[in-house]
């Protein structure tokens, strides 16, 4: 359709994409431009080349990180959707009960990051947490899941598997309610057990489902930084400290911007090449989704 | 229907052991809230407070100014929500509705925004506000919000479905472009426009990591803030007063969730939310 004479349909984008380009795009050139100077918000910038990234990188630093970050996404993404698949295939039933056991499931993703975060301390609380009571109580070997650096990264994976959980659940139903029951009334026909009918019937036609909630959730859990500094701030030993945590720290505690621009960019890398992933299980998936 | 009972009764057993992992530790937290000091200390774990006291919630409410805090996340958070769809209306119908030169590039733009989380642009967004002076403001929380590049894109996705010749029959009338967008098709497409208000709204209630960087004192401090600091407050973490502020915190959200439930769920299922 043509725009009306006088009516220029720049002025009806202008907000947005000024907004857009002044907050999103803008400072990703910014970060990179600094990714090239020492800068403690004292003193003068001082230009330095590659030296962030080569600093980083010698030290090892930059490879653990990136590393950390990648485990732990792929922790939460496997646990998230077993556990997401699993009981959309277990609640997608009629009956108050079933409705009941799905909100409460999915009301872990409704809540704030902060407000699961300290609930889980307090699970996991070494004399008093329910969790840890537990634990003693089946004869595990007494550790402090938070404070030994073997257990802390997976504890925060399993948390956050437990919040995100309710999510993948949600689009799993979604998914299941696109397939026609009849072909899987018809395997049953043909003397198909349970298993094979899910096996050959029902997930090849979730495919699509399960690749675009795994791409969203690895986005999400890449993007970690709530739990962290609430729960860890990094610790024991860095062995929780992933990627944004570690900007925020470069920024706030040892005010190195240069070295926290270098980290962005890297970070903002590897998920662009996450996210292309995304994009393309999205334009894959095309027609078969409604727009909201 | 006797086969039918035996097979559905593993079923229940499995929904209710589900049930109890996610509701447990919500029970846990409510319980808790309610104990008084000695109580936590000598039984934890019971689930029944000895005696049921409101003493935690009265120490939150004196430790911080929670209806503050409270007024003003729900402010921050609605009006991002509303600026959002606000701007994505004639953002998306320019993009779905009329032909323009750039208008690739425009949509491009939007596409490209879709990529970039706030995690990573909040370091130079913090130097360029630190030097604007507006650290500490609302602004601070809310312009760089205001536009959504995933709003404006379902809401042109939602646009591209309306026929053109309503749009051509309300010009014939009369009608000006602003009549068009706000009264004639915001109605429309009113099912996306609640999805993205209520997506939005929730996530910036929760969010933590932005009021975190931008704020320093509590001029504009958020609740999730708020309430993340009761655990670093004095000596020794006293539960019973961190879970009270947190259930001050989620109830809004979970009464909220409860109001619309099947609307968010499809929401967050219809690919809203990443």
């Amino acid at each position: 359709m043509r725009a009306r004479a006088g009516w220029h349909p720049w002025a009806m984008l202008g907000p947005t994409l000024a907004l857009l380009v002044v907050f999103f795009i803008l400072p990703l050139g910014v970060a990179a431009y600094e990714s090239f100077f020492a800068w403690d918000l004292l003193t003068a910038p001082r230009y330095v080349g590659l030296e962030n990234y080569r600093a980083l990188a010698a030290r090892g630093e930059l490879f653990a990180i990136a590393l950390r970050t990648v485990g732990y996404s792929v922790l939460v993404v496997t646990a998230a959707m077993s556990a997401g698949l699993a009981l959309a295939m277990l609640l997608d039933r009629p009956g108050r009960a079933f409705a009941f056991v799905r909100a409460s499931v999915f009301s872990a993703y409704v809540v704030s990051w902060v407000a699961v975060a300290l609930l889980w301390m307090w699970m996991l609380d070494a004399d008093d947490g329910l969790v840890s009571r537990l634990l003693r109580a089946i004869g595990a070997p007494s550790v402090a899941l938070l404070g030994d650096p073997a257990w802390a990264l997976p504890t925060l994976a399993v948390i956050a598997a437990w919040k995100l959980t309710g999510y993948a659940m949600v689009v799993f139903l979604a998914g299941l309610r696109g397939i026609p029951p009849a072909l899987g009334e018809a395997a049953a026909l043909d003397g198909a057990r349970p298993w094979a009918r899910f096996r050959y019937v029902t997930w090849p036609l979730l495919a699509p489902t399960a690749a675009f909630v795994a791409t969203t959730l690895l986005v999400t859990s890449f993007q970690a930084f709530d739990i962290v500094r609430i729960m860890t701030q990094g610790g024991p030993a860095k062995a929780t400290e992933l990627f944004v945590y570690a900007i925020y720290e470069q920024v706030f505690l040892d005010l190195r911007v240069g070295r926290a621009s270098a980290l962005t960019v890297v970070f903002f890398g590897l998920l662009l090449a996450l996210a292309l992933l995304q994009l393309r299980v999205w334009s894959d998936r095309g027609g078969s989704r409604d727009a909201a | 229907m006797r086969r039918e009972r035996a097979r559905a009764e593993p079923a229940l057993v499995a929904a209710a052991v589900a049930a109890c992992v996610w509701l447990v530790p919500y029970a846990w937290m409510i319980v808790t809230s309610l104990k008084t000091l000695p109580d936590v200390v000598a039984h934890p774990a019971s689930p029944w407070p000895r005696p049921f006291a409101l003493a935690a919630y009265h120490e939150v409410f004196a430790t911080m100014p929670v209806a503050r805090f409270m007024a003003l996340t729900i402010a921050m958070a609605g009006a991002i929500a509303i600026a959002q769809i606000a701007l994505a209306l004639p953002a998306g119908y320019a993009l779905a509705k009329l032909r323009f030169a750039g208008k690739r590039f425009a949509f491009g733009v939007v596409l490209a925004c879709l990529l970039v989380p706030a995690q990573a642009t909040f370091v130079p967004v913090f130097l360029l506000f630190a030097r604007l002076r507006w650290i500490d403001t609302m602004t601070s929380l809310v312009l760089p919000f205001a536009a959504s590049a995933l709003g404006t894109f379902l809401v042109r996705q939602a646009l591209l479905s309306v026929p053109d010749e309503l749009i051509e029959a309300a010009r014939m009338d009369g009608a000006s472009e602003w009549t068009i967008v706000y009264r004639i098709l915001a109605p429309i497409v009113r099912p996306t426009l609640v999805s993205v208000l209520l997506v939005s709204f929730v996530f910036h209630y929760n969010d933590y990591f932005w009021p975190l960087v931008m704020t320093t004192d509590d001029a504009v401090r958020t609740l999730p803030l708020g309430v993340a600091l009761l655990r670093e407050q004095g000596s020794g973490v006293r539960w019973h007063i961190v879970m009270a502020g947190n259930a001050v915190l989620s109830l809004p959200v979970l009464a909220l969730f409860a109001l619309v439930q099947k609307h968010l769920t499809r929401s967050v299922a219809g690919g809203s939310v990443t």
